[in-house]
Protein backbone atom coordinates (compact mmCIF):
# COMPACT_ATOMS: atom_id res chain seq x y z
CA UNK A 1 0.00 0.00 0.00
CA UNK A 2 2.96 2.35 1.38
CA UNK A 3 4.56 1.72 -2.34
CA UNK A 4 1.45 2.35 -3.86
CA UNK A 5 1.14 5.74 -2.37
CA UNK A 6 5.21 6.60 -2.57
CA UNK A 7 5.00 5.73 -6.61
CA UNK A 8 1.78 7.64 -6.98
CA UNK A 9 3.50 10.63 -4.66
CA UNK A 10 7.20 10.03 -7.06
CA UNK A 11 4.27 10.51 -10.28
CA UNK A 12 2.63 13.48 -9.18
CA UNK A 13 4.75 15.36 -6.92
CA UNK A 14 6.55 17.07 -9.12
CA UNK A 15 3.67 18.12 -11.18
CA UNK A 16 2.28 19.29 -7.79
CA UNK A 17 5.60 21.43 -7.19
CA UNK A 18 5.64 22.93 -10.62
CA UNK A 19 2.20 23.91 -10.66
CA UNK A 20 2.75 26.00 -6.74
CA UNK A 21 5.92 27.37 -8.69
CA UNK A 22 3.96 29.04 -11.21
CA UNK A 23 0.87 30.30 -8.51
CA UNK A 24 3.63 32.03 -6.57
CA UNK A 25 5.42 33.55 -9.83
CA UNK A 26 1.99 34.65 -11.42
CA UNK A 27 0.89 36.00 -7.57
CA UNK A 28 4.20 38.02 -7.97
CA UNK A 29 4.11 39.06 -11.20
CA UNK A 30 0.28 40.11 -11.09
CA UNK A 31 0.28 39.58 -15.24
CA UNK A 32 -3.40 39.16 -16.46
CA UNK A 33 -1.98 37.20 -19.62
CA UNK A 34 -0.67 34.90 -17.17
CA UNK A 35 -3.79 34.21 -14.22
CA UNK A 36 -2.12 31.77 -11.51
CA UNK A 37 -3.29 28.07 -11.32
CA UNK A 38 -5.58 28.81 -8.60
CA UNK A 39 -7.58 31.15 -10.53
CA UNK A 40 -7.58 29.03 -13.24
CA UNK A 41 -9.57 26.23 -11.46
CA UNK A 42 -12.07 28.43 -9.48
CA UNK A 43 -12.98 30.32 -12.86
CA UNK A 44 -12.92 26.61 -14.27
CA UNK A 45 -15.62 25.59 -11.16
CA UNK A 46 -17.28 28.57 -11.62
CA UNK A 47 -17.96 28.23 -15.69
CA UNK A 48 -18.44 24.73 -15.58
CA UNK A 49 -18.89 22.52 -12.59
CA UNK A 50 -21.24 24.91 -10.18
CA UNK A 51 -24.31 23.64 -11.50
CA UNK A 52 -27.41 22.31 -9.77
CA UNK A 53 -26.58 18.59 -8.12
CA UNK A 54 -29.39 17.41 -10.82
CA UNK A 55 -27.68 18.00 -13.67
CA UNK A 56 -24.54 16.57 -12.17
CA UNK A 57 -23.36 19.43 -11.31
CA UNK A 58 -22.84 21.05 -14.72
CA UNK A 59 -23.61 24.41 -15.54
CA UNK A 60 -25.26 25.77 -18.67
CA UNK A 61 -22.23 26.73 -20.20
CA UNK A 62 -21.00 23.20 -19.80
CA UNK A 63 -24.22 21.15 -20.99
CA UNK A 64 -24.21 23.62 -24.24
CA UNK A 65 -20.67 23.73 -25.10
CA UNK A 66 -18.78 20.56 -23.60
CA UNK A 67 -21.20 18.28 -23.53
CA UNK A 68 -21.36 18.86 -27.48
CA UNK A 69 -18.07 18.85 -28.28
CA UNK A 70 -17.83 15.44 -26.32
CA UNK A 71 -20.33 14.28 -28.39
CA UNK A 72 -18.87 15.05 -31.84
CA UNK A 73 -15.84 13.72 -30.91
CA UNK A 74 -17.49 10.93 -29.93
CA UNK A 75 -19.31 10.11 -32.93
CA UNK A 76 -16.87 10.80 -35.33
CA UNK A 77 -13.95 8.27 -33.52
CA UNK A 78 -16.59 5.94 -33.61
CA UNK A 79 -17.37 5.67 -37.04
CA UNK A 80 -13.99 6.41 -38.10
CA UNK A 81 -12.68 3.48 -36.09
CA UNK A 82 -15.83 1.29 -37.59
CA UNK A 83 -14.95 2.57 -41.25
CA UNK A 84 -11.98 2.45 -40.81
CA UNK A 85 -11.39 -1.62 -39.18
CA UNK A 86 -13.82 -2.78 -41.30
CA UNK A 87 -11.88 -1.48 -44.84
CA UNK A 88 -8.67 -2.00 -43.74
CA UNK A 89 -9.12 -5.09 -43.10
CA UNK A 90 -10.64 -6.05 -46.08
CA UNK A 91 -7.72 -4.09 -48.14
CA UNK A 92 -5.16 -5.54 -45.94
CA UNK A 93 -5.98 -9.32 -46.90
CA UNK A 94 -6.51 -8.59 -50.74
CA UNK A 95 -3.14 -7.35 -52.25
CA UNK A 96 -4.60 -6.54 -55.74
CA UNK A 97 -7.38 -3.92 -54.32
CA UNK A 98 -4.95 -2.41 -52.39
CA UNK A 99 -2.60 -1.60 -55.03
CA UNK A 100 -5.73 -0.24 -56.96
CA UNK A 101 -6.15 2.28 -53.59
CA UNK A 102 -2.67 2.86 -52.13
CA UNK A 103 -1.73 6.08 -54.03
CA UNK A 104 -5.15 7.66 -53.27
CA UNK A 105 -5.46 6.59 -49.60
CA UNK A 106 -1.66 7.85 -49.13
CA UNK A 107 -2.57 11.24 -50.68
CA UNK A 108 -5.66 11.60 -48.46
CA UNK A 109 -3.89 11.15 -45.36
CA UNK A 110 -1.01 14.04 -46.28
CA UNK A 111 -3.92 16.53 -46.67
CA UNK A 112 -3.70 18.52 -43.74
CA UNK A 113 -7.27 17.92 -42.55
CA UNK A 114 -8.02 21.83 -41.86
CA UNK A 115 -7.67 22.22 -45.94
CA UNK A 116 -10.78 20.49 -46.98
CA UNK A 117 -12.81 22.11 -44.05
CA UNK A 118 -14.02 25.58 -46.41
CA UNK A 119 -15.16 22.42 -48.78
CA UNK A 120 -17.13 20.67 -46.27
CA UNK A 121 -18.62 24.48 -45.23
CA UNK A 122 -19.52 24.60 -48.38
CA UNK A 123 -21.39 21.16 -48.79
CA UNK A 124 -22.93 20.88 -44.59
CA UNK A 125 -23.25 24.61 -43.98
CA UNK A 126 -21.44 25.30 -40.52
CA UNK A 127 -22.63 23.19 -37.55
CA UNK A 128 -22.56 19.84 -36.19
CA UNK A 129 -22.49 17.81 -39.24
CA UNK A 130 -19.69 19.70 -41.14
CA UNK A 131 -17.69 18.95 -37.48
CA UNK A 132 -18.25 15.68 -37.29
CA UNK A 133 -17.01 15.00 -40.73
CA UNK A 134 -13.77 17.29 -40.66
CA UNK A 135 -13.12 14.91 -37.32
CA UNK A 136 -13.69 12.04 -39.51
CA UNK A 137 -11.49 12.98 -42.27
CA UNK A 138 -8.65 13.48 -39.86
CA UNK A 139 -9.19 10.11 -38.26
CA UNK A 140 -10.10 7.60 -41.00
CA UNK A 141 -6.97 7.21 -42.65
CA UNK A 142 -5.01 6.47 -39.96
CA UNK A 143 -6.99 4.07 -38.60
CA UNK A 144 -7.61 2.18 -42.03
CA UNK A 145 -3.65 2.00 -43.10
CA UNK A 146 -2.71 1.26 -39.81
CA UNK A 147 -5.40 -1.63 -39.54
CA UNK A 148 -4.32 -2.95 -43.17
CA UNK A 149 -0.90 -2.78 -42.37
CA UNK A 150 -1.90 -5.11 -39.23
CA UNK A 151 -3.81 -7.54 -41.56
CA UNK A 152 -1.37 -7.56 -43.55
CA UNK A 153 1.14 -9.24 -41.84
CA UNK A 154 -1.08 -11.98 -40.01
CA UNK A 155 0.89 -15.20 -39.34
CA UNK A 156 0.55 -17.75 -42.86
CA UNK A 157 0.73 -20.53 -40.37
CA UNK A 158 -2.05 -19.76 -38.50
CA UNK A 159 -3.96 -18.64 -42.38
CA UNK A 160 -3.52 -22.53 -43.35
CA UNK A 161 -4.91 -23.84 -39.65
CA UNK A 162 -8.07 -22.03 -40.65
CA UNK A 163 -8.11 -23.36 -43.94
CA UNK A 164 -6.90 -26.89 -42.36
CA UNK A 165 -10.17 -26.72 -40.04
CA UNK A 166 -12.56 -24.92 -42.70
CA UNK A 167 -13.18 -21.76 -40.49
CA UNK A 168 -15.96 -19.74 -42.69
CA UNK A 169 -14.53 -16.56 -44.09
CA UNK A 170 -16.46 -14.41 -41.17
CA UNK A 171 -14.74 -16.96 -38.77
CA UNK A 172 -11.33 -16.24 -40.17
CA UNK A 173 -11.54 -12.75 -39.48
CA UNK A 174 -12.96 -12.56 -36.30
CA UNK A 175 -10.70 -15.53 -34.77
CA UNK A 176 -7.48 -14.88 -36.50
CA UNK A 177 -7.34 -11.66 -38.72
CA UNK A 178 -8.69 -9.22 -36.45
CA UNK A 179 -6.94 -10.62 -32.89
CA UNK A 180 -3.41 -9.83 -34.88
CA UNK A 181 -3.99 -6.74 -36.21
CA UNK A 182 -5.57 -5.72 -32.77
CA UNK A 183 -1.67 -4.16 -32.48
CA UNK A 184 -1.81 -1.90 -35.14
CA UNK A 185 -5.30 -1.09 -34.36
CA UNK A 186 -4.85 0.42 -31.43
CA UNK A 187 -1.58 2.56 -32.97
CA UNK A 188 -4.24 4.18 -35.22
CA UNK A 189 -6.43 4.39 -32.71
CA UNK A 190 -3.73 6.77 -31.11
CA UNK A 191 -3.04 8.50 -33.57
CA UNK A 192 -6.18 9.25 -34.59
CA UNK A 193 -7.62 10.06 -31.29
CA UNK A 194 -4.79 13.31 -31.18
CA UNK A 195 -5.77 14.00 -34.87
CA UNK A 196 -9.11 14.47 -34.07
CA UNK A 197 -8.98 16.21 -30.83
CA UNK A 198 -7.18 18.82 -32.88
CA UNK A 199 -9.79 18.86 -35.51
CA UNK A 200 -12.61 19.03 -32.81
CA UNK A 201 -11.35 22.15 -31.22
CA UNK A 202 -10.25 23.53 -35.01
CA UNK A 203 -13.85 23.13 -36.56
CA UNK A 204 -15.15 25.15 -33.67
CA UNK A 205 -12.65 27.72 -33.62
CA UNK A 206 -14.26 29.16 -37.23
CA UNK A 207 -16.17 31.78 -37.42
CA UNK A 208 -20.17 31.26 -37.23
CA UNK A 209 -19.58 28.36 -35.05
CA UNK A 210 -22.36 28.00 -32.43
CA UNK A 211 -21.08 26.30 -29.49
CA UNK A 212 -18.57 23.90 -28.17
CA UNK A 213 -15.20 23.96 -26.14
CA UNK A 214 -13.55 26.03 -29.14
CA UNK A 215 -16.23 28.29 -29.20
CA UNK A 216 -16.22 29.20 -26.05
CA UNK A 217 -12.52 29.60 -26.62
CA UNK A 218 -13.11 32.36 -29.42
CA UNK A 219 -15.55 33.68 -27.66
CA UNK A 220 -13.23 34.43 -24.76
CA UNK A 221 -10.82 35.44 -27.84
CA UNK A 222 -13.33 38.24 -28.54
CA UNK A 223 -13.94 39.53 -25.02
CA UNK A 224 -10.05 38.86 -23.98
CA UNK A 225 -11.70 37.17 -21.25
CA UNK A 226 -7.99 35.60 -20.22
CA UNK A 227 -9.26 32.95 -17.38
CA UNK A 228 -11.79 31.35 -19.55
CA UNK A 229 -9.16 30.94 -22.59
CA UNK A 230 -6.88 29.70 -19.82
CA UNK A 231 -9.62 27.35 -18.58
CA UNK A 232 -10.46 25.63 -21.67
CA UNK A 233 -6.78 24.80 -22.15
CA UNK A 234 -6.67 23.21 -19.11
CA UNK A 235 -9.53 21.53 -19.75
CA UNK A 236 -8.53 19.97 -23.03
CA UNK A 237 -5.33 19.01 -21.22
CA UNK A 238 -7.53 16.94 -18.39
CA UNK A 239 -9.86 15.70 -20.89
CA UNK A 240 -6.78 14.74 -23.48
CA UNK A 241 -5.38 12.53 -20.69
CA UNK A 242 -8.36 11.12 -19.57
CA UNK A 243 -8.95 9.92 -23.12
CA UNK A 244 -5.12 8.20 -23.59
CA UNK A 245 -5.86 6.59 -20.10
CA UNK A 246 -8.65 5.27 -21.38
CA UNK A 247 -7.11 4.13 -24.17
CA UNK A 248 -4.26 2.35 -22.57
CA UNK A 249 -6.41 0.42 -20.15
CA UNK A 250 -8.38 -0.76 -23.40
CA UNK A 251 -5.01 -1.60 -24.92
CA UNK A 252 -3.62 -3.37 -22.19
CA UNK A 253 -6.47 -5.69 -21.57
CA UNK A 254 -7.04 -6.46 -25.12
CA UNK A 255 -3.45 -7.02 -25.62
CA UNK A 256 -2.80 -8.89 -22.69
CA UNK A 257 -5.04 -11.63 -23.67
CA UNK A 258 -3.14 -11.68 -27.61
CA UNK A 259 0.27 -11.47 -26.10
CA UNK A 260 -0.49 -14.67 -24.05
CA UNK A 261 -2.31 -16.22 -27.24
CA UNK A 262 0.55 -15.48 -28.52
CA UNK A 263 2.88 -17.21 -26.08
CA UNK A 264 0.68 -20.52 -26.15
CA UNK A 265 1.09 -20.45 -30.03
CA UNK A 266 4.85 -20.25 -30.44
CA UNK B 1 7.56 -24.48 -45.26
CA UNK B 2 5.85 -21.79 -47.35
CA UNK B 3 1.82 -21.95 -47.39
CA UNK B 4 0.55 -19.95 -50.60
CA UNK B 5 -2.01 -20.92 -52.79
CA UNK B 6 -1.38 -19.52 -56.75
CA UNK B 7 -4.16 -17.14 -56.09
CA UNK B 8 -1.97 -15.20 -53.36
CA UNK B 9 1.07 -14.47 -55.91
CA UNK B 10 3.42 -11.12 -55.06
CA UNK B 11 2.91 -8.51 -57.57
CA UNK B 12 5.61 -6.97 -58.97
CA UNK B 13 6.66 -3.53 -58.86
CA UNK B 14 5.53 -2.19 -62.21
CA UNK B 15 2.11 -4.17 -61.39
CA UNK B 16 1.95 -2.49 -58.33
CA UNK B 17 2.43 0.88 -60.66
CA UNK B 18 -0.21 0.29 -62.73
CA UNK B 19 -2.58 -0.69 -60.52
CA UNK B 20 -2.09 2.27 -58.63
CA UNK B 21 -2.33 4.82 -61.70
CA UNK B 22 -4.94 2.77 -62.88
CA UNK B 23 -7.11 3.66 -59.36
CA UNK B 24 -6.32 7.52 -59.80
CA UNK B 25 -7.85 7.51 -63.36
CA UNK B 26 -10.53 5.76 -62.52
CA UNK B 27 -11.40 8.40 -59.33
CA UNK B 28 -10.15 11.22 -61.65
CA UNK B 29 -12.89 9.78 -64.06
CA UNK B 30 -16.10 8.96 -61.60
CA UNK B 31 -15.40 12.75 -60.23
CA UNK B 32 -15.31 14.62 -64.09
CA UNK B 33 -18.41 12.25 -65.06
CA UNK B 34 -20.29 13.59 -61.41
CA UNK B 35 -19.83 17.27 -61.99
CA UNK B 36 -19.87 17.43 -66.06
CA UNK B 37 -23.61 15.51 -65.48
CA UNK B 38 -24.34 17.76 -63.24
CA UNK B 39 -25.22 15.12 -60.67
CA UNK B 40 -23.20 17.56 -58.31
CA UNK B 41 -23.58 21.53 -58.72
CA UNK B 42 -19.98 22.49 -60.06
CA UNK B 43 -20.09 25.74 -57.75
CA UNK B 44 -19.85 22.92 -54.58
CA UNK B 45 -17.08 20.76 -56.35
CA UNK B 46 -15.63 22.14 -59.42
CA UNK B 47 -14.51 18.52 -61.86
CA UNK B 48 -11.00 16.93 -61.22
CA UNK B 49 -9.53 18.52 -64.59
CA UNK B 50 -10.62 21.97 -63.52
CA UNK B 51 -8.65 21.20 -60.30
CA UNK B 52 -5.76 19.96 -61.35
CA UNK B 53 -5.41 22.34 -64.03
CA UNK B 54 -5.63 25.43 -61.73
CA UNK B 55 -3.22 23.38 -59.30
CA UNK B 56 -0.66 23.49 -62.48
CA UNK B 57 -1.77 27.16 -63.01
CA UNK B 58 -0.67 27.83 -59.49
CA UNK B 59 2.35 26.48 -59.85
CA UNK B 60 3.42 29.21 -62.30
CA UNK B 61 1.85 31.90 -59.66
CA UNK B 62 4.75 33.63 -57.81
CA UNK B 63 2.40 35.22 -55.30
CA UNK B 64 0.82 32.20 -54.82
CA UNK B 65 4.39 30.23 -54.56
CA UNK B 66 5.07 33.05 -51.79
CA UNK B 67 2.28 32.04 -49.83
CA UNK B 68 3.75 28.32 -50.06
CA UNK B 69 7.14 29.24 -49.18
CA UNK B 70 6.18 31.07 -46.42
CA UNK B 71 4.10 28.28 -44.78
CA UNK B 72 6.73 26.04 -45.31
CA UNK B 73 9.55 28.58 -43.81
CA UNK B 74 7.25 28.46 -40.75
CA UNK B 75 6.87 24.71 -40.61
CA UNK B 76 10.98 24.59 -41.42
CA UNK B 77 11.83 26.72 -38.34
CA UNK B 78 9.06 24.87 -36.25
CA UNK B 79 10.41 21.42 -37.02
CA UNK B 80 14.02 22.62 -36.40
CA UNK B 81 13.50 24.34 -32.35
CA UNK B 82 11.27 21.51 -32.33
CA UNK B 83 13.79 18.95 -32.50
CA UNK B 84 16.54 21.62 -31.02
CA UNK B 85 14.13 21.22 -28.07
CA UNK B 86 12.86 17.47 -27.79
CA UNK B 87 15.86 15.41 -28.82
CA UNK B 88 18.46 16.35 -25.97
CA UNK B 89 15.52 16.73 -23.28
CA UNK B 90 14.16 13.34 -24.36
CA UNK B 91 17.77 11.63 -23.39
CA UNK B 92 18.27 13.44 -20.30
CA UNK B 93 14.56 12.27 -19.76
CA UNK B 94 14.64 9.01 -21.37
CA UNK B 95 18.66 8.23 -19.40
CA UNK B 96 18.25 9.42 -15.87
CA UNK B 97 15.68 7.61 -14.24
CA UNK B 98 14.70 10.16 -11.21
CA UNK B 99 13.76 12.60 -13.87
CA UNK B 100 12.04 10.20 -16.08
CA UNK B 101 9.44 9.19 -13.61
CA UNK B 102 9.36 13.15 -11.88
CA UNK B 103 8.71 14.12 -15.77
CA UNK B 104 5.95 11.71 -16.93
CA UNK B 105 3.34 13.78 -15.36
CA UNK B 106 4.07 16.94 -16.46
CA UNK B 107 4.89 15.27 -20.20
CA UNK B 108 1.15 13.37 -19.94
CA UNK B 109 -0.67 16.49 -19.38
CA UNK B 110 0.45 18.49 -21.58
CA UNK B 111 1.00 16.22 -23.85
CA UNK B 112 -2.58 15.47 -25.18
CA UNK B 113 -3.63 19.75 -25.57
CA UNK B 114 -4.29 20.17 -28.88
CA UNK B 115 -2.46 22.58 -30.19
CA UNK B 116 -4.61 24.09 -32.52
CA UNK B 117 -6.63 25.38 -28.75
CA UNK B 118 -3.60 27.53 -28.33
CA UNK B 119 -4.20 29.64 -31.40
CA UNK B 120 -6.47 32.26 -29.69
CA UNK B 121 -4.19 32.65 -26.69
CA UNK B 122 -1.01 32.63 -28.32
CA UNK B 123 -2.83 35.20 -30.95
CA UNK B 124 -3.28 37.07 -27.78
CA UNK B 125 -0.01 36.90 -26.22
CA UNK B 126 2.24 37.41 -29.85
CA UNK B 127 -0.02 38.88 -32.20
CA UNK B 128 -0.43 37.19 -35.42
CA UNK B 129 2.19 36.37 -38.07
CA UNK B 130 5.52 34.40 -37.94
CA UNK B 131 6.46 34.01 -33.82
CA UNK B 132 2.11 32.78 -33.25
CA UNK B 133 2.76 29.97 -36.29
CA UNK B 134 6.50 29.48 -35.09
CA UNK B 135 5.32 28.74 -31.39
CA UNK B 136 2.28 26.66 -31.98
CA UNK B 137 3.95 24.47 -34.93
CA UNK B 138 6.68 24.11 -32.14
CA UNK B 139 3.87 22.80 -29.65
CA UNK B 140 2.61 20.93 -31.81
CA UNK B 141 5.72 19.19 -33.02
CA UNK B 142 8.30 18.39 -29.34
CA UNK B 143 5.50 16.06 -28.44
CA UNK B 144 5.68 13.35 -30.81
CA UNK B 145 9.67 13.53 -31.17
CA UNK B 146 9.75 14.07 -27.13
CA UNK B 147 7.65 10.90 -26.44
CA UNK B 148 9.10 8.65 -29.49
CA UNK B 149 12.77 9.56 -27.75
CA UNK B 150 12.00 8.18 -24.25
CA UNK B 151 10.33 5.20 -25.71
CA UNK B 152 13.12 4.44 -27.87
CA UNK B 153 15.62 4.75 -25.02
CA UNK B 154 13.46 2.59 -22.44
CA UNK B 155 13.39 0.01 -24.98
CA UNK B 156 17.60 -0.66 -25.28
CA UNK B 157 18.75 -3.96 -25.10
CA UNK B 158 20.49 -3.87 -21.21
CA UNK B 159 22.88 -6.71 -22.27
CA UNK B 160 24.37 -4.58 -25.06
CA UNK B 161 24.43 -1.58 -22.21
CA UNK B 162 25.61 -3.92 -19.61
CA UNK B 163 28.72 -5.11 -21.67
CA UNK B 164 29.71 -2.01 -22.26
CA UNK B 165 29.48 -0.88 -18.82
CA UNK B 166 31.56 -3.95 -18.20
CA UNK B 167 34.09 -3.14 -20.43
CA UNK B 168 34.71 -0.08 -18.57
CA UNK B 169 32.78 2.71 -20.69
CA UNK B 170 31.61 5.74 -18.88
CA UNK B 171 27.85 6.76 -19.03
CA UNK B 172 27.90 9.24 -21.83
CA UNK B 173 29.63 6.59 -23.68
CA UNK B 174 27.12 4.07 -23.43
CA UNK B 175 24.52 6.19 -24.48
CA UNK B 176 26.25 7.89 -27.74
CA UNK B 177 27.45 3.83 -28.59
CA UNK B 178 24.32 1.69 -27.84
CA UNK B 179 21.09 3.85 -26.52
CA UNK B 180 21.00 6.43 -29.41
CA UNK B 181 21.81 4.08 -32.19
CA UNK B 182 19.27 2.00 -30.92
CA UNK B 183 16.66 4.47 -29.72
CA UNK B 184 16.99 6.25 -33.57
CA UNK B 185 14.00 4.60 -35.80
CA UNK B 186 12.40 5.54 -32.75
CA UNK B 187 13.15 8.74 -33.06
CA UNK B 188 12.57 8.95 -36.85
CA UNK B 189 9.43 7.82 -36.43
CA UNK B 190 8.33 10.48 -33.82
CA UNK B 191 9.57 13.11 -36.76
CA UNK B 192 7.93 11.85 -38.95
CA UNK B 193 4.45 12.14 -36.86
CA UNK B 194 5.96 15.78 -35.76
CA UNK B 195 6.31 16.69 -39.50
CA UNK B 196 2.52 15.78 -40.31
CA UNK B 197 1.33 17.24 -37.12
CA UNK B 198 3.32 20.39 -37.82
CA UNK B 199 1.63 20.98 -41.72
CA UNK B 200 -1.53 20.65 -40.29
CA UNK B 201 -0.67 23.05 -37.14
CA UNK B 202 0.79 26.07 -39.38
CA UNK B 203 -2.15 25.88 -42.39
CA UNK B 204 -4.54 25.50 -39.63
CA UNK B 205 -3.31 28.82 -37.78
CA UNK B 206 -3.11 30.44 -40.75
CA UNK B 207 -6.97 29.72 -41.89
CA UNK B 208 -7.90 30.45 -38.11
CA UNK B 209 -5.88 33.74 -37.50
CA UNK B 210 -7.18 35.24 -41.77
CA UNK B 211 -4.76 37.65 -42.29
CA UNK B 212 -1.30 37.49 -43.30
CA UNK B 213 0.26 34.97 -45.78
CA UNK B 214 0.43 31.36 -46.09
CA UNK B 215 -1.14 28.37 -48.43
CA UNK B 216 -3.79 28.41 -45.22
CA UNK B 217 -4.70 32.25 -45.92
CA UNK B 218 -4.90 31.70 -49.79
CA UNK B 219 -7.20 28.61 -48.69
CA UNK B 220 -9.17 31.04 -46.28
CA UNK B 221 -9.54 33.64 -48.63
CA UNK B 222 -10.72 31.94 -51.74
CA UNK B 223 -13.00 30.01 -49.79
CA UNK B 224 -15.13 33.89 -49.07
CA UNK B 225 -15.27 34.35 -53.01
CA UNK B 226 -17.34 33.30 -55.62
CA UNK B 227 -16.65 30.17 -57.26
CA UNK B 228 -13.82 29.72 -54.40
CA UNK B 229 -14.25 25.52 -54.20
CA UNK B 230 -11.90 25.69 -56.72
CA UNK B 231 -9.24 27.46 -55.63
CA UNK B 232 -10.01 25.45 -52.45
CA UNK B 233 -9.31 22.60 -53.35
CA UNK B 234 -6.32 23.38 -55.80
CA UNK B 235 -4.69 24.38 -53.20
CA UNK B 236 -5.91 21.19 -51.26
CA UNK B 237 -3.96 19.48 -53.97
CA UNK B 238 -0.81 21.30 -53.17
CA UNK B 239 -0.88 20.45 -49.44
CA UNK B 240 -1.89 17.24 -50.05
CA UNK B 241 1.51 17.05 -52.64
CA UNK B 242 3.96 19.50 -49.97
CA UNK B 243 2.53 16.36 -47.40
CA UNK B 244 3.99 13.67 -49.40
CA UNK B 245 7.13 15.35 -50.28
CA UNK B 246 7.81 15.60 -46.61
CA UNK B 247 6.81 11.99 -45.79
CA UNK B 248 8.80 11.08 -48.55
CA UNK B 249 11.90 12.54 -48.05
CA UNK B 250 12.25 11.32 -44.64
CA UNK B 251 11.32 8.45 -45.12
CA UNK B 252 14.13 8.07 -47.86
CA UNK B 253 16.59 9.65 -45.02
CA UNK B 254 15.62 7.12 -42.45
CA UNK B 255 16.35 4.31 -44.90
CA UNK B 256 19.55 5.92 -45.90
CA UNK B 257 20.55 6.55 -42.05
CA UNK B 258 19.11 3.91 -40.44
CA UNK B 259 18.61 0.87 -43.26
CA UNK B 260 19.99 -1.17 -40.74
CA UNK B 261 16.86 -1.25 -38.49
CA UNK B 262 14.21 -0.71 -40.44
CA UNK B 263 12.24 -3.65 -39.23
CA UNK B 264 12.11 -2.21 -36.02
CA UNK B 265 10.43 1.17 -37.15
CA UNK B 266 7.56 -0.45 -39.36
CA UNK B 267 6.80 -2.52 -35.62
CA UNK B 268 6.76 0.95 -33.62
CA UNK B 269 5.25 3.34 -36.57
Amino acid sequence: MSRVLRSAAGRWLPLAILVGLWEVGARLRRDPFYPPPSKIVGHMHDLWFSGPATHAFLTRTATDNLLPSLARLAVALFASALIGVVLGLALGRSERVRAYLDPILQFCRAIPPPTLVPVFIVFLKIGTQMQIVSIIFSALWPMLLNTANGARSVDQLQLATAEVFRLSPFERVWRIILPASMPQIFAGLRIALSLSLILMVFSELLPGTENGIGFELTDAYSRSDLPTMWAAIVLLGILGYLFNLFLLTVERRVLAWHRSARKVAQ
Amino acid sequence: MTVQSGRSRRLTRSGRWLRGAVGIAVLFAVSEAVTRAGIVDRSYLPPASSIIGRAAELAGDSAFLGQVRHTMTAWAMGMGIALAIAVPLGLILGTVPVISTASRAIVEFLRPIPSVALIPLVELLLGSGYETEVTLVVYASVWPILFNTIYGLQDVDPVAKDTLYAFGFRKVEVIGRVSLPSAAPFIATGIRLAAAVALIVSIGSEIISGFGSGLGIFIGQAQNTIDGTRDVLAGTVWAGCLGLLINALLQLAENRLLGWERSRTEAAS
